[in-house]
Protein backbone atom coordinates (compact mmCIF):
# COMPACT_ATOMS: atom_id res chain seq x y z
CA UNK A 1 0.00 0.00 0.00
CA UNK A 2 1.27 3.39 -0.75
CA UNK A 3 1.97 5.98 1.91
CA UNK A 4 -0.06 8.72 0.25
CA UNK A 5 -3.19 6.59 0.28
CA UNK A 6 -2.63 5.77 3.94
CA UNK A 7 -2.23 9.43 4.85
CA UNK A 8 -5.42 10.31 2.94
CA UNK A 9 -7.29 7.59 4.79
CA UNK A 10 -6.06 8.83 8.20
CA UNK A 11 -6.95 12.45 7.39
CA UNK A 12 -10.38 11.32 6.15
CA UNK A 13 -11.02 9.47 9.42
CA UNK A 14 -9.94 12.56 11.38
CA UNK A 15 -12.24 14.81 9.33
CA UNK A 16 -15.15 12.41 9.59
CA UNK A 17 -14.58 12.15 13.29
CA UNK A 18 -14.60 15.92 13.83
CA UNK A 19 -17.89 16.10 11.94
CA UNK A 20 -19.26 13.18 13.95
CA UNK A 21 -18.32 14.83 17.25
CA UNK A 22 -19.92 18.11 16.14
CA UNK A 23 -23.20 16.39 15.43
CA UNK A 24 -22.96 13.99 18.38
CA UNK A 25 -22.99 17.05 20.66
CA UNK A 26 -26.00 18.49 18.84
CA UNK A 27 -27.69 15.06 18.92
CA UNK A 28 -27.13 14.82 22.67
CA UNK A 29 -28.55 18.27 23.33
CA UNK A 30 -31.54 17.58 21.10
CA UNK A 31 -32.25 14.15 22.63
CA UNK A 32 -32.05 15.48 26.18
CA UNK A 33 -34.07 18.52 25.15
CA UNK A 34 -36.95 16.49 23.78
CA UNK A 35 -36.84 14.14 26.77
CA UNK A 36 -37.25 17.14 29.05
CA UNK A 37 -40.03 18.57 26.83
CA UNK A 38 -37.82 21.36 25.43
CA UNK A 39 -36.66 21.71 21.82
CA UNK A 40 -32.92 21.99 22.45
CA UNK A 41 -30.77 24.32 20.32
CA UNK A 42 -32.78 25.74 17.41
CA UNK A 43 -31.40 29.22 16.70
CA UNK A 44 -28.40 28.66 14.41
CA UNK A 45 -29.30 27.06 11.14
CA UNK A 46 -32.23 24.77 10.49
CA UNK A 47 -32.88 22.49 13.49
CA UNK A 48 -29.90 24.06 15.25
CA UNK A 49 -27.51 22.48 12.75
CA UNK A 50 -24.80 25.14 13.20
CA UNK A 51 -25.01 25.45 16.97
CA UNK A 52 -21.89 23.38 17.72
CA UNK A 53 -19.92 25.08 14.94
CA UNK A 54 -20.78 28.44 16.50
CA UNK A 55 -19.69 27.11 19.91
CA UNK A 56 -16.35 25.93 18.52
CA UNK A 57 -15.78 29.29 16.81
CA UNK A 58 -16.51 31.07 20.07
CA UNK A 59 -14.08 28.84 21.99
CA UNK A 60 -11.40 29.44 19.35
CA UNK A 61 -11.60 33.19 19.92
CA UNK A 62 -11.63 33.04 23.72
CA UNK A 63 -8.57 34.13 25.66
CA UNK A 64 -6.30 31.28 26.73
CA UNK A 65 -5.85 31.66 30.48
CA UNK A 66 -3.12 29.68 32.24
CA UNK A 67 -3.28 30.29 36.01
CA UNK A 68 -0.10 31.73 37.54
CA UNK A 69 0.01 28.88 40.08
CA UNK A 70 -0.29 26.16 37.44
CA UNK A 71 2.51 23.85 36.36
CA UNK A 72 2.74 25.39 32.92
CA UNK A 73 4.39 22.65 30.86
CA UNK A 74 2.13 19.85 32.08
CA UNK A 75 -0.92 22.11 31.90
CA UNK A 76 -0.26 22.75 28.20
CA UNK A 77 0.56 19.12 27.44
CA UNK A 78 -2.43 17.54 29.20
CA UNK A 79 -5.22 18.13 26.61
CA UNK A 80 -2.96 16.75 23.87
CA UNK A 81 -2.28 13.62 25.94
CA UNK A 82 -6.02 13.23 26.51
CA UNK A 83 -6.92 13.58 22.83
CA UNK A 84 -4.20 11.69 20.96
CA UNK A 85 -4.91 8.16 22.33
CA UNK A 86 -8.67 8.62 21.92
CA UNK A 87 -8.03 9.23 18.22
CA UNK A 88 -5.28 6.61 17.82
CA UNK A 89 -7.64 3.73 18.59
CA UNK A 90 -9.55 4.43 15.36
CA UNK A 91 -6.61 2.93 13.47
CA UNK A 92 -7.86 -0.60 14.22
CA UNK A 93 -11.59 -0.04 13.67
CA UNK A 94 -12.84 -1.92 10.61
CA UNK A 95 -15.76 0.04 9.14
CA UNK A 96 -16.85 -2.57 6.63
CA UNK A 97 -15.60 -5.75 5.04
CA UNK A 98 -13.25 -3.83 2.76
CA UNK A 99 -12.80 -0.50 4.51
CA UNK A 100 -10.24 -0.74 7.29
CA UNK A 101 -6.81 0.63 8.15
CA UNK A 102 -4.54 -1.34 10.46
CA UNK A 103 -5.44 -5.03 10.49
CA UNK A 104 -3.53 -5.72 13.71
CA UNK A 105 -3.56 -9.26 15.05
CA UNK A 106 -3.55 -7.75 18.55
CA UNK A 107 -6.44 -5.36 17.78
CA UNK A 108 -8.36 -5.86 21.04
CA UNK A 109 -5.25 -5.43 23.17
CA UNK A 110 -4.20 -2.35 21.17
CA UNK A 111 -7.60 -0.73 21.62
CA UNK A 112 -7.78 -1.37 25.37
CA UNK A 113 -4.16 -0.43 26.02
CA UNK A 114 -4.09 2.79 24.02
CA UNK A 115 -7.54 4.01 25.06
CA UNK A 116 -6.69 3.74 28.75
CA UNK A 117 -3.90 6.31 28.25
CA UNK A 118 -6.62 8.98 28.09
CA UNK A 119 -6.79 8.92 31.87
CA UNK A 120 -3.20 10.13 31.99
CA UNK A 121 -4.37 13.37 30.37
CA UNK A 122 -7.09 13.70 32.99
CA UNK A 123 -4.62 13.24 35.86
CA UNK A 124 -2.05 15.60 34.33
CA UNK A 125 -4.68 18.31 33.81
CA UNK A 126 -6.09 18.00 37.30
CA UNK A 127 -2.75 17.94 39.06
CA UNK A 128 -1.05 20.71 37.09
CA UNK A 129 -3.99 23.12 37.48
CA UNK A 130 -3.07 23.52 41.15
CA UNK A 131 -6.72 23.90 41.99
CA UNK A 132 -8.47 21.86 44.68
CA UNK A 133 -11.55 21.21 42.58
CA UNK A 134 -9.41 20.03 39.68
CA UNK A 135 -7.34 17.77 41.91
CA UNK A 136 -10.43 16.17 43.48
CA UNK A 137 -12.05 15.73 40.07
CA UNK A 138 -8.89 14.21 38.62
CA UNK A 139 -8.18 11.68 41.37
CA UNK A 140 -11.82 10.71 41.50
CA UNK A 141 -11.89 10.32 37.75
CA UNK A 142 -8.71 8.29 37.60
CA UNK A 143 -9.65 5.97 40.46
CA UNK A 144 -13.02 5.40 38.79
CA UNK A 145 -11.49 4.84 35.36
CA UNK A 146 -8.83 2.39 36.54
CA UNK A 147 -11.38 0.47 38.62
CA UNK A 148 -13.82 0.09 35.74
CA UNK A 149 -11.00 -0.71 33.36
CA UNK A 150 -10.85 -4.17 34.96
CA UNK A 151 -14.45 -5.35 34.31
CA UNK A 152 -14.21 -3.79 30.85
CA UNK A 153 -11.08 -5.76 29.98
CA UNK A 154 -12.39 -8.94 31.62
CA UNK A 155 -15.76 -8.80 29.84
CA UNK A 156 -14.03 -8.81 26.44
CA UNK A 157 -12.06 -11.95 27.42
CA UNK A 158 -15.14 -14.17 26.95
CA UNK A 159 -15.27 -13.18 23.28
CA UNK A 160 -11.52 -13.69 22.87
CA UNK A 161 -11.89 -17.22 24.29
CA UNK A 162 -14.70 -18.11 21.85
CA UNK A 163 -13.01 -16.61 18.78
CA UNK A 164 -9.44 -17.56 19.66
CA UNK A 165 -8.10 -14.33 18.17
CA UNK A 166 -7.51 -10.72 19.18
CA UNK A 167 -8.09 -9.44 15.65
CA UNK A 168 -11.20 -7.25 15.47
CA UNK A 169 -11.98 -8.42 11.93
CA UNK A 170 -11.71 -12.08 12.96
CA UNK A 171 -14.24 -11.37 15.70
CA UNK A 172 -16.74 -10.05 13.16
CA UNK A 173 -16.06 -12.94 10.75
CA UNK A 174 -16.67 -15.38 13.62
CA UNK A 175 -20.08 -13.80 14.25
CA UNK A 176 -20.79 -14.10 10.53
CA UNK A 177 -19.89 -17.81 10.50
CA UNK A 178 -21.88 -18.66 13.61
CA UNK A 179 -24.79 -16.50 12.50
CA UNK A 180 -25.25 -15.06 15.98
CA UNK A 181 -23.99 -11.79 17.39
CA UNK A 182 -22.05 -11.82 20.64
CA UNK A 183 -24.77 -9.86 22.37
CA UNK A 184 -26.63 -13.21 22.42
CA UNK A 185 -23.68 -15.55 22.97
CA UNK A 186 -22.12 -13.31 25.64
CA UNK A 187 -25.07 -11.45 27.11
CA UNK A 188 -23.66 -11.08 30.67
CA UNK A 189 -20.41 -9.77 29.20
CA UNK A 190 -22.41 -7.23 27.16
CA UNK A 191 -24.14 -5.89 30.29
CA UNK A 192 -20.81 -5.67 32.16
CA UNK A 193 -19.20 -3.98 29.16
CA UNK A 194 -21.96 -1.37 28.83
CA UNK A 195 -21.88 -0.43 32.54
CA UNK A 196 -18.08 -0.21 32.66
CA UNK A 197 -17.95 1.72 29.40
CA UNK A 198 -20.22 4.41 30.81
CA UNK A 199 -18.00 4.64 33.91
CA UNK A 200 -14.88 4.74 31.73
CA UNK A 201 -16.32 7.65 29.79
CA UNK A 202 -17.25 9.52 32.99
CA UNK A 203 -20.76 9.81 31.64
CA UNK A 204 -23.93 10.11 33.65
CA UNK A 205 -24.91 8.36 35.96
CA UNK A 206 -21.19 7.90 36.69
CA UNK A 207 -20.09 11.48 35.99
CA UNK A 208 -18.65 12.00 39.47
CA UNK A 209 -15.38 13.58 38.22
CA UNK A 210 -17.48 16.39 36.77
CA UNK A 211 -20.08 16.62 39.52
CA UNK A 212 -20.75 20.30 38.89
CA UNK A 213 -22.77 20.76 42.08
CA UNK A 214 -19.71 19.96 44.20
CA UNK A 215 -16.60 20.26 42.00
CA UNK A 216 -17.42 23.20 39.66
CA UNK A 217 -16.48 21.18 36.57
CA UNK A 218 -13.91 18.71 37.85
CA UNK A 219 -10.46 18.26 36.35
CA UNK A 220 -10.85 20.92 33.65
CA UNK A 221 -12.04 23.71 35.96
CA UNK A 222 -9.02 25.89 35.10
CA UNK A 223 -9.11 25.19 31.37
CA UNK A 224 -10.60 27.77 29.06
CA UNK A 225 -10.89 28.45 25.36
CA UNK A 226 -9.54 25.91 22.92
CA UNK A 227 -7.71 23.83 25.53
CA UNK A 228 -11.05 23.17 27.17
CA UNK A 229 -12.47 22.39 23.73
CA UNK A 230 -9.84 19.67 23.30
CA UNK A 231 -10.83 18.03 26.56
CA UNK A 232 -14.43 17.96 25.33
CA UNK A 233 -13.30 16.69 21.92
CA UNK A 234 -11.29 13.93 23.61
CA UNK A 235 -14.31 12.93 25.67
CA UNK A 236 -16.62 12.62 22.68
CA UNK A 237 -13.95 10.99 20.51
CA UNK A 238 -13.47 8.38 23.20
CA UNK A 239 -17.25 7.89 23.42
CA UNK A 240 -17.45 7.29 19.66
CA UNK A 241 -14.45 4.94 19.86
CA UNK A 242 -16.08 2.89 22.63
CA UNK A 243 -19.31 2.76 20.59
CA UNK A 244 -17.36 1.54 17.54
CA UNK A 245 -15.57 -1.07 19.65
CA UNK A 246 -18.85 -2.30 21.17
CA UNK A 247 -20.40 -2.49 17.70
CA UNK A 248 -17.52 -4.66 16.50
CA UNK A 249 -17.52 -6.92 19.54
CA UNK A 250 -21.17 -7.38 20.39
CA UNK A 251 -23.28 -6.16 17.46
CA UNK A 252 -21.56 -7.95 14.60
CA UNK A 253 -19.70 -4.91 13.21
CA UNK A 254 -20.74 -4.29 9.61
CA UNK A 255 -23.04 -7.36 9.41
CA UNK A 256 -26.67 -6.76 8.53
CA UNK A 257 -29.28 -7.33 5.81
CA UNK A 258 -27.83 -6.68 2.38
CA UNK A 259 -30.11 -3.80 1.34
CA UNK A 260 -27.73 -1.34 3.03
CA UNK A 261 -23.93 -1.35 2.67
CA UNK A 262 -21.90 -2.62 5.64
CA UNK A 263 -20.55 0.75 6.70
CA UNK A 264 -24.08 2.16 7.03
CA UNK A 265 -25.00 -0.69 9.36
CA UNK A 266 -21.86 -0.05 11.35
CA UNK A 267 -22.63 3.66 11.75
CA UNK A 268 -26.28 2.99 12.60
CA UNK A 269 -25.30 0.59 15.36
CA UNK A 270 -22.84 3.17 16.70
CA UNK A 271 -25.61 5.79 16.76
CA UNK A 272 -27.75 3.36 18.73
CA UNK A 273 -25.05 3.12 21.42
CA UNK A 274 -24.65 6.90 21.51
CA UNK A 275 -28.41 7.32 21.83
CA UNK A 276 -28.54 4.91 24.79
CA UNK A 277 -25.88 6.95 26.61
CA UNK A 278 -27.74 10.22 26.03
CA UNK A 279 -30.98 8.56 27.11
CA UNK A 280 -29.38 7.36 30.35
CA UNK A 281 -28.06 10.85 31.02
CA UNK A 282 -31.56 12.28 30.77
CA UNK A 283 -33.01 9.54 32.97
CA UNK A 284 -30.73 8.59 35.84
CA UNK A 285 -29.49 10.57 38.87
CA UNK A 286 -25.80 10.58 39.76
CA UNK A 287 -24.34 7.67 41.76
CA UNK A 288 -22.45 8.18 45.03
CA UNK A 289 -18.67 7.63 45.14
CA UNK A 290 -18.66 4.72 47.60
CA UNK A 291 -21.52 2.93 45.80
CA UNK A 292 -19.73 3.36 42.50
CA UNK A 293 -16.44 1.85 43.65
CA UNK A 294 -18.04 -0.99 45.60
CA UNK A 295 -20.32 -1.89 42.71
CA UNK A 296 -17.26 -2.28 40.50
CA UNK A 297 -15.14 -4.37 42.86
CA UNK A 298 -17.86 -6.42 44.54
CA UNK A 299 -20.31 -7.02 41.70
CA UNK A 300 -18.84 -6.43 38.25
CA UNK A 301 -15.36 -7.98 38.68
CA UNK A 302 -16.60 -11.25 40.28
CA UNK A 303 -19.33 -11.49 37.62
CA UNK A 304 -16.82 -10.91 34.84
CA UNK A 305 -14.50 -13.60 36.26
CA UNK A 306 -17.44 -16.00 36.49
CA UNK A 307 -18.33 -15.27 32.87
CA UNK A 308 -14.77 -16.12 31.80
CA UNK A 309 -14.80 -19.41 33.75
CA UNK A 310 -18.15 -20.49 32.29
CA UNK A 311 -17.17 -19.49 28.76
CA UNK A 312 -13.82 -21.30 29.01
CA UNK A 313 -15.45 -24.51 30.28
CA UNK A 314 -18.09 -24.43 27.53
CA UNK A 315 -15.44 -23.76 24.89
CA UNK A 316 -13.29 -26.74 25.89
CA UNK A 317 -16.30 -29.00 26.49
CA UNK A 318 -17.84 -28.34 23.09
CA UNK A 319 -14.41 -28.37 21.46
CA UNK A 320 -15.21 -25.28 19.33
CA UNK B 1 0.60 -12.06 5.61
CA UNK B 2 3.93 -10.81 4.24
CA UNK B 3 6.32 -8.85 6.40
CA UNK B 4 5.79 -5.66 4.38
CA UNK B 5 2.02 -5.80 4.84
CA UNK B 6 2.54 -6.51 8.54
CA UNK B 7 4.58 -3.33 8.99
CA UNK B 8 2.14 -1.33 6.85
CA UNK B 9 -0.39 -1.84 9.64
CA UNK B 10 1.92 -0.16 12.11
CA UNK B 11 2.55 2.72 9.72
CA UNK B 12 -1.20 3.36 10.03
CA UNK B 13 -0.82 3.40 13.80
CA UNK B 14 2.04 5.90 13.56
CA UNK B 15 0.02 8.08 11.15
CA UNK B 16 -2.92 8.15 13.55
CA UNK B 17 -0.59 9.01 16.42
CA UNK B 18 0.97 11.84 14.42
CA UNK B 19 -2.43 13.28 13.48
CA UNK B 20 -3.72 12.92 17.05
CA UNK B 21 -0.86 15.10 18.28
CA UNK B 22 -0.76 17.43 15.25
CA UNK B 23 -4.43 18.45 15.43
CA UNK B 24 -4.40 19.96 18.96
CA UNK B 25 -0.93 21.47 18.49
CA UNK B 26 -1.89 22.95 15.12
CA UNK B 27 -5.26 24.25 16.25
CA UNK B 28 -3.82 25.90 19.36
CA UNK B 29 -1.02 27.48 17.36
CA UNK B 30 -3.53 28.80 14.83
CA UNK B 31 -5.77 29.98 17.69
CA UNK B 32 -2.93 32.21 18.91
CA UNK B 33 -3.54 34.41 15.84
CA UNK B 34 -7.23 35.01 16.53
CA UNK B 35 -7.58 35.02 20.30
CA UNK B 36 -6.99 38.02 22.55
CA UNK B 37 -4.19 37.94 25.11
CA UNK B 38 -4.63 40.25 28.06
CA UNK B 39 -3.51 38.59 31.28
CA UNK B 40 -3.39 40.44 34.60
CA UNK B 41 -2.69 39.06 38.09
CA UNK B 42 -6.32 38.82 39.23
CA UNK B 43 -7.32 36.91 36.12
CA UNK B 44 -4.49 34.45 36.65
CA UNK B 45 -5.41 33.49 40.21
CA UNK B 46 -6.68 30.01 40.92
CA UNK B 47 -10.47 29.70 40.80
CA UNK B 48 -11.99 28.82 44.16
CA UNK B 49 -15.56 29.98 43.67
CA UNK B 50 -14.65 33.63 44.13
CA UNK B 51 -12.88 33.29 47.47
CA UNK B 52 -9.18 34.20 47.81
CA UNK B 53 -7.31 30.95 47.17
CA UNK B 54 -5.55 29.58 50.23
CA UNK B 55 -2.49 27.37 50.07
CA UNK B 56 -1.34 24.98 47.43
CA UNK B 57 -3.52 22.29 45.84
CA UNK B 58 -0.69 19.86 45.16
CA UNK B 59 -1.15 18.23 48.53
CA UNK B 60 -1.35 14.72 49.94
CA UNK B 61 -4.79 13.21 49.51
CA UNK B 62 -6.75 10.34 50.96
CA UNK B 63 -4.91 7.02 51.19
CA UNK B 64 -7.93 5.15 49.80
CA UNK B 65 -6.98 6.28 46.29
CA UNK B 66 -3.51 4.78 46.72
CA UNK B 67 -5.01 1.44 47.74
CA UNK B 68 -7.29 1.47 44.69
CA UNK B 69 -4.26 2.11 42.51
CA UNK B 70 -2.39 -0.82 44.12
CA UNK B 71 -5.36 -3.17 43.64
CA UNK B 72 -5.61 -2.03 40.05
CA UNK B 73 -1.96 -2.76 39.29
CA UNK B 74 -2.27 -6.29 40.72
CA UNK B 75 -5.49 -7.17 38.92
CA UNK B 76 -4.52 -5.51 35.67
CA UNK B 77 -1.28 -7.48 35.41
CA UNK B 78 -3.19 -10.70 36.08
CA UNK B 79 -5.73 -9.78 33.42
CA UNK B 80 -2.94 -9.27 30.90
CA UNK B 81 -1.75 -12.82 31.67
CA UNK B 82 -5.25 -14.10 30.89
CA UNK B 83 -5.21 -12.70 27.34
CA UNK B 84 -2.68 -15.08 25.75
CA UNK B 85 -4.35 -17.93 27.62
CA UNK B 86 -7.75 -16.96 26.18
CA UNK B 87 -6.38 -16.84 22.62
CA UNK B 88 -4.69 -20.23 22.87
CA UNK B 89 -7.41 -22.02 24.85
CA UNK B 90 -8.79 -23.83 21.78
CA UNK B 91 -5.47 -25.63 21.26
CA UNK B 92 -4.60 -26.09 24.92
CA UNK B 93 -7.72 -28.12 25.73
CA UNK B 94 -8.34 -29.55 29.19
CA UNK B 95 -4.79 -29.05 30.49
CA UNK B 96 -4.90 -25.38 29.61
CA UNK B 97 -8.40 -25.02 31.00
CA UNK B 98 -7.35 -26.48 34.37
CA UNK B 99 -4.29 -24.25 34.59
CA UNK B 100 -6.40 -21.20 33.75
CA UNK B 101 -9.07 -22.10 36.28
CA UNK B 102 -6.46 -22.48 39.04
CA UNK B 103 -5.04 -19.07 38.05
CA UNK B 104 -8.49 -17.44 38.14
CA UNK B 105 -9.20 -19.16 41.48
CA UNK B 106 -6.07 -17.57 42.98
CA UNK B 107 -7.20 -14.24 41.51
CA UNK B 108 -10.63 -14.71 43.12
CA UNK B 109 -8.97 -15.66 46.40
CA UNK B 110 -7.03 -12.39 46.34
CA UNK B 111 -10.23 -10.47 45.69
CA UNK B 112 -11.98 -12.28 48.55
CA UNK B 113 -9.06 -11.49 50.87
CA UNK B 114 -9.13 -7.78 50.09
CA UNK B 115 -12.91 -7.88 50.49
CA UNK B 116 -12.50 -9.46 53.94
CA UNK B 117 -9.80 -6.92 54.86
CA UNK B 118 -12.28 -4.15 53.99
CA UNK B 119 -9.93 -2.70 51.37
CA UNK B 120 -12.88 -2.38 49.00
CA UNK B 121 -14.89 -0.30 51.45
CA UNK B 122 -14.96 3.40 50.72
CA UNK B 123 -15.58 5.79 53.58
Amino acid sequence: MDLLFMAIYAVAVLGGLLGAVTYAILFERKVIGYMQIRTGPNRYGPWGMFQTIADVMKLLMKEDIIPAQADRKIFVLAPVVAFAPAFMVFAVISWSENLYAADLNIGVLYFLGVSSMTMLGVLMGGWSSNNKYSLLGAIRGVSQMISYELPLVLSVLGIVILVGSLNLRDIVFFQQDVGLWFIILQFPAFIIYMISAIAELNRSPFDLPEAESELVSGYHTEYSGFRYAFYMLAEYTYAIAIAAFATTLFFGGWLGPAFLPGIVWFLLKMCLFMFVWFWLRATLPRARVENLMQFCWKVLIPLALLNIVVTAIIKVWMGW
Amino acid sequence: MGLGVYFDNYIFVLLFMFLGVALPVGALTFGRLVRPNNPYPTKLTTYESGIEPTGDAQVRYHVAYYIVALEFVIFDVETVFLYPWAVALGELGWVGLNAGLIFIAILGLGLAYSWKKKVLEWN
